[in-house]
């Protein structure tokens, strides 16, 4: 009799324990639901896609530390329509089917209200497809010219940086005119470089010269020589223009083959950003010319914005970080974070903007801005915004190689890298 | 147009890929010949000298290039060896050697190396000054002096390896284990220890490459893909385990794919290899060189 009362006992606290757990477990659970937004002061939820990771890992770093730099200048300001600001980064590994999914996180799990960062092209695009389909407002900080030829949606913006092909209008006229006419252009196997070669061939046309051979390199390349033997003799300039993480070797390369006696060299910065130009190996760069976007020596420019930006971000007059002066910058493109944010804020204060049901508010006002002024918002200078498109054009600068730092030597006008972009997204029902 | 230039500029390029690419399948090579382990986290090993090779010249020393590179060829191997030993010791030898289990398991391995170096080197591609910066000047064009070095040092590296391989008791067993493992154990071989040691030696093999690679390349996280891709190519084209075919094998893809980028495109390149791979798995299974022993 006792041994089966105890037995039951027994079994009744076994029964009890594996309530207990369940009850706890169910607890636990519970508390892994997110808790609603508005609780802890409403704040306004931007997310970042970063490549952090992957062979646009440098770019990652430094989007990601100018974009910290912003919120934290806007937040110190009073935030956005009286919210603060609260910045979200999802690493999208520089991979196309990761930045679909990385949207999807944005859109589901963080329910963020804007989402901006993506740069490299294939990325951008799978990032903008994925925007459309979720109604998810994304600014790409990219600079595909994808966007103003119509080929996304209309909840893709760029708002903080122009693209390649109203670069390659602005400075074409300079490149031909004075580094050669005869142009071999070297650039990375996809769509960006693609962007480069169709525009500067048209551009090369127009102004009297040739593009007389396109190499085209994957960006997960890691040794370049073996490609420069299909540059043709007869060539007068060299048009570089390269991206992934072997950039630095691709230029010494370059030295290596041609020494100081080869054609004039014309490369956008991207084939240097985040490497250091006095680097070993690349004494050969004296004299030739860079595109940036923005100049990365504070003497290129160094108006009250642009101090005012290196500052926040921690950057030296060269460029580099304040802590670590090897810790060169991709500043020709990272500005792009900063403008960016400073105009959705823009944005958000103009539609009246609270919640994800304002979106078609937030998306009437992007397209409603015409212009953005030069200041601190908008270190890189003025720029113009052709709303139906969603597509900004800014100014361009030419810098020259002199005693191992870059000198700017020509600066465009809006003007000169304006064209009629085809897109009009304001015909697409939202 | 193929010039003589271009040519020469071919042979040259060529030369230096064959030269780093027989390092690394050799140790590939050695390891699926005797344990039968298709190690595919042999890339790895290669990052990983690369990595090391940073760490010694930039980190640790900041001394002269020369000193560092020499003091990574030393520190490179040895530490990727002692990996090896220990990823032999934790996972390999728990499943027994089970072919298809390693398979798993080492790409188990590849992932967790990466991602380590991921966290603790960063996603940054990172240059490595060559401990010697020279150029060559040629009357068409220029090449630089640390890629001529590079040939010679695996040369030698190869010849001693080799040596090893031939003349040494070690080398022995490991020959010796490679024909048949049960009755080499019978005769006293310590087989269990001798696969460990040949999973260092291979990845040692690596990461020398490795070292080698990271001043003409930067370092870089995920740069053990090619190595591990070419390597593989080379392997089956030369015979699975077949040590004079994977020199041989290594000799020729090497040779090719710097021939063939150089004078037509490295895509095409790439596709011919991959050809060539199939070629051989249809006509000759065996390999180049039909069971030769090593």
């Amino acid at each position: 009799m006792s041994v089966r009362k105890s037995k039951i006992s027994a079994s009744l606290s076994r029964r009890q324990l594996l309530t207990g757990v369940g009850a706890l477990s169910g607890l636990q659970l519970a508390s892994n639901f997110p808790a609603p937004s508005f609780a802890a002061g409403n704040p306004i939820k931007i997310g970042l896609q970063a490549h952090r990771t992957g062979i646009g890992a440098a770019y990652g770093y430094w989007y990601e530390r100018t974009s910290v730099a912003a919120v934290k200048v806007i937040n110190d300001m009073g935030g956005i329509g009286g919210r603060t600001v609260e910045l979200i980064v999802e690493d999208d590994a520089t991979d196309a089917k990761r930045a679909g999914e990385v949207m999807e996180k944005f859109a589901t799990q963080h329910m963020v209200d804007v989402v901006f960062g993506p740069l490299f092209g294939n990325v951008v695009g799978a990032s903008a497809a994925r925007a459309g389909d979720l109604k998810l407002p994304l600014f790409i900080v990219s600079e595909g010219s994808e966007l103003a030829e119509g080929q996304f949606n209309r909840y893709v913006f760029q708002t903080g940086i122009t693209n390649v092909r109203s670069q390659v209008t602005a400075i074409s006229p300079w490149v031909i005119g004075n580094v050669g006419k005869k142009v071999t252009m070297i650039i990375p196997d996809y769509i960006f470089g693609y962007n480069h070669r169709d525009f500067i061939t048209e551009a090369a046309k127009k102004q009297g010269g040739a593009v007389n051979a396109v190499i085209a390199i994957p960006p997960t390349e890691t040794s370049f020589t073996k490609y420069f033997s299909q540059i043709p003799a007869d060539t007068d300039a060299i048009y570089h223009v390269m991206v992934g993480p072997g950039v630095l070797t691709f230029v010494r390369e370059l030295g290596e083959y041609f020494g100081s006696k080869g054609p004039k060299l014309f490369g956008f910065i991207d084939s240097l950003e985040a490497v250091d130009i006095a680097s070993p190996g690349l004494e050969f760069l004296e004299g030739s010319h860079l595109w940036e976007a923005f100049p990365r020596y504070l003497s290129g420019l160094d108006s009250e914005g642009a101090k005012f930006y290196r500052d926040a971000v921690g950057l030296d007059e060269n460029g580099a970080s304040k802590d670590n002066a090897k810790e060169v910058s991709t500043n020709s493109h990272m500005f792009g974070c900063w403008e960016t944010l400073f105009s959705i804020k823009q944005a958000v204060e103009a539609s009246g903007y609270k919640a994800a049901s304002d979106r078609k508010a937030l998306i009437e006002a992007v397209e409603a801005i015409t212009s953005f002024a030069e200041g601190k918002e908008h270190p890189q200078g003025a720029k113009q915004f052709i709303g139906k498109a969603h597509q900004c054009f800014g100014r361009q600068f030419i810098s020259k190689v002199e005693g191992g730092k870059l000198k700017v030597v020509h600066t465009t006008s809006i003007e000169d890298g304006l064209y009629e972009p085809k897109a009009d997204y304001t015909t697409q029902a939202l | 147009m193929i010039t003589a230039p271009a040519l020469l500029l071919a042979l040259m390029e060529g030369a230096v890929g064959a030269a780093v690419l027989a390092l690394t399948a050799l140790g590939l090579s050695l390891v699926f010949g005797v344990m039968r382990v298709i190690n595919i986290a042999h890339g790895e090993f290669v990052m990983l000298g690369a990595i090391i090779a940073w760490w010694c010249s930039a980190e640790l020393l900041g001394a002269h290039p020369v000193l560092g590179f020499l003091f990574a060829l030393l520190v490179a191997p040895l530490l990727v060896g002692l990996v090896a030993l220990a990823a032999d010791w934790l996972v390999l030898r728990r499943i027994n050697y089970d072919p298809e289990r390693t398979i798993l398991a080492t790409m188990g391995l590849l992932y967790i190396i990466q991602q380590s170096v991921l966290l603790l080197y960063g996603p940054d591609a990172r240059p490595v000054e060559p401990p010697f910066y020279f150029r060559v000047q040629l009357p068409w064009f220029g090449y630089s002096g640390y890629k001529l070095i590079v040939i010679a040092l695996a040369l030698a590296l190869l010849g001693a390896t080799w040596l090893v391989l031939s003349k040494s008791r070690i080398g022995l067993y490991m020959r010796a284990t490679r024909l048949d493992a049960e009755t080499a154990q019978a005769f006293g071989v310590p087989v269990r220890r001798i696969y460990a040691i040949v999973f260092a030696l291979g990845a040692m093999l690596a990461a020398v490459s490795g070292v080698l690679i990271a001043p003409m390349r930067q370092a870089h996280y995920l740069m053990g893909t090619d190595p591990l891709l070419l390597s593989f190519i080379v392997v089956i084209v030369g015979g699975l385990g077949n040590l004079r075919g994977t020199l041989l094998a290594a000799l020729l893809i090497g040779l090719g794919d710097g021939m063939i980028s150089v004078l037509f495109s490295p895509t095409l390149a790439k596709m011919i290899a991959t050809l060539l791979v199939a070629l051989v798995l249809i006509v000759r299974p065996g390999g180049l060189t039909r069971e030769g022993a090593s």
